[in-house]
Formats: structure tokens, C-alpha cells, sequence
């Protein structure tokens, strides 16, 4: 499940800049641990973020994402105190979903 | 489509955020594996359904001239492509091209900023899917200390 994201929402105009940091190792498969062993690779293979029951960004990424993924992005159409909501999950069937208020 | 899989549809986001589904019921969409498996761009083009890509001055690609630590190259890209639907990240010489891959809805805006690994100094391409055709912009980063293994 990993640590909540941390989720920043700011409205500009009709416009709202998403800004959001995960907690991922994002393993590559092809790191070594201290002892040598190969680290298996884990990372997240799908991200979505939904406002309401809209689908605002749907994301699909592999292990050359950065260690705990930094997003940001921008829609229109969404309205203070509504919330977004973010979910992801890994290629090893880990997943979490966190939410925030739009401010 | 059948009004009982709409309205099923239409609640999986809340079902998602109040722990309902299972992981794999969270996944709207299937991972493109094979693009992600591809080495080069014109195969990853292929495996997202288009052929061709031409370079375009339409696409803004921000990033940093030289990367002191490419385990994390932060990234800015903007396309000025009337219906630009997805954004994709490709790293020439990473082991596999293709880092990142969104789908852009109408309403959303075709720009993005993140962060991605670089094994060692090579182009990054910026890859739209507008008017559905495919687009591109290159630039050089060059990488101190490559991000991949170690």
C-alpha cells in the first residue's frame, strides 16, 4: 500500500494545476541490493485521476519513471471543494488510492 | 454497452477509492506491455496504433542540459497541437525506449512536468498523438551519473 501521496491542487481561473508526489520504489530490475543479489524489478505500470466520475489523466509508465513518481498536470472544468481522486497500481498487483480536496 | 456494465463504469472510481476492488478492477485500461518492451521509437509507435512519427516544432520539450544525477531528470513538455490526446516519454538508450505514456481527455490540458531515469547521456523524445498522428521533439541530455542500475 505504501505511504499516501502527497496531493497539491490549485485553481487558477477554470483551470486546475495537479501536482502529486507517490511513495514508490520504482525498482528497475536491474539494481543490486548491498549483497548483490538483483532487487526485482516493482513498479507502478498504471496511474489514473479521476475528478468526479471523469477520468481527467490516465498514465501508464514503466520502471524509468524516478523513485517515488512526481506528476504534475492541468484540466479544466472542476470546481473548489470538489475532490480528485488518484489510484495506481504496480506490476505486482500493489495498489493505492488517495484523494483530495480541490482548493 | 449495456447500461448495468455504464453504471458499474461509471462507479469504479468511487468503488476504487473506498477500497471496494480488487488491484487488478483498478486497471481502466491494460498495460501496453509490448510498447514498453520496444527499443526503439518507431515500435513503439507501432504498438500504440500509429506509424510515422515526424519531428514538429508544435511540441515544447523542457529539460535540463545536463543531468548530474540520471536517476531523477526532471522533465517539462507542452504540445501546441490542436487535439493532442496522449503525451509519451522516450529515452533513446534507456534499456527499454519507452519511460511514460499518458492519455489526455478532452478538457485536459497537453502539459505535463515528472521525472524520469536516464541510463547515460542520449536524446529524450517528447511523442503526441494529435489530430491522430504522431509528433515529435528530441533533445540531448547529457548524464553525469546514469540512473538505471547501481
Amino acid at each position: 500500500m505504501g505511504s499516501p501521496m502527497r496531493i497539491r491542487t490549485k485553481l487558477e481561473g477554470d483551470v486546475v494545476h495537479v501536482r502529486v508526489l507517490m511513495s514508490h520504489p520504482m525498482e528497475t530490475g536491474l539494481r543490486k541490493d548491498e549483497a548483490g543479489q538483483l532487487v526485482p524489478a516493482q513498479f507502478i505500470e498504471l496511474a489514473t485521476f479521476t475528478y468526479k466520475d471523469r477520468m481527467v489523466l490516465s498514465a501508464q509508465w514503466g520502471p524509468a519513471v524516478s523513485r517515488n513518481p512526481y506528476l504534475s498536470f492541468k484540466f479544466r472544468g472542476a470546481a473548489r471543494g470538489e475532490k480528485i481522486t488518484i489510484s495506481w497500481v504496480d506490476n505486482k498487483g500493489d495498489t493505492r488510492t488517495d484523494e483530495a480536496v480541490i482548493e | 454497452m449495456r447500461q448495468e456494465r455504464r453504471e458499474f463504469l461509471r462507479l469504479l472510481p468511487l468503488m476504487a477509492a473506498v477500497g471496494l476492488l480488487p488491484a487488478a478492477a483498478v486497471r481502466a485500461e491494460e498495460w501496453n506491455k509490448a510498447a514498453f518492451e520496444a527499443k526503439k521509437m518507431d515500435d513503439v509507435v507501432r504498438m500504440l496504433g500509429g506509424s510515422a512519427p515526424q519531428p514538429s516544432s508544435g511540441i515544447v520539450l523542457i529539460g535540463p542540459e545536463i543531468a548530474e544525477n540520471g536517476a531523477v531528470v526532471p522533465l517539462e513538455i507542452e504540445s501546441k497541437l490542436p487535439d493532442t490526446r496522449s503525451i509519451a516519454i522516450l529515452i533513446e538508450k534507456n534499456p527499454n525506449i519507452l519511460a511514460a505514456q499518458f492519455t489526455l481527455p478532452s478538457g485536459t490540458l497537453p502539459w505535463l512536468q515528472t521525472r524520469v531515469k536516464m541510463a547515460e547521456t542520449c536524446n529524450v523524445y517528447a511523442l503526441a498523438k494529435a489530430g491522430g498522428k504522431f509528433y515529435y521533439a528530441a533533445k540531448e541530455i547529457k548524464v553525469t551519473l546514469g540512473g538505471c542500475g547501481g
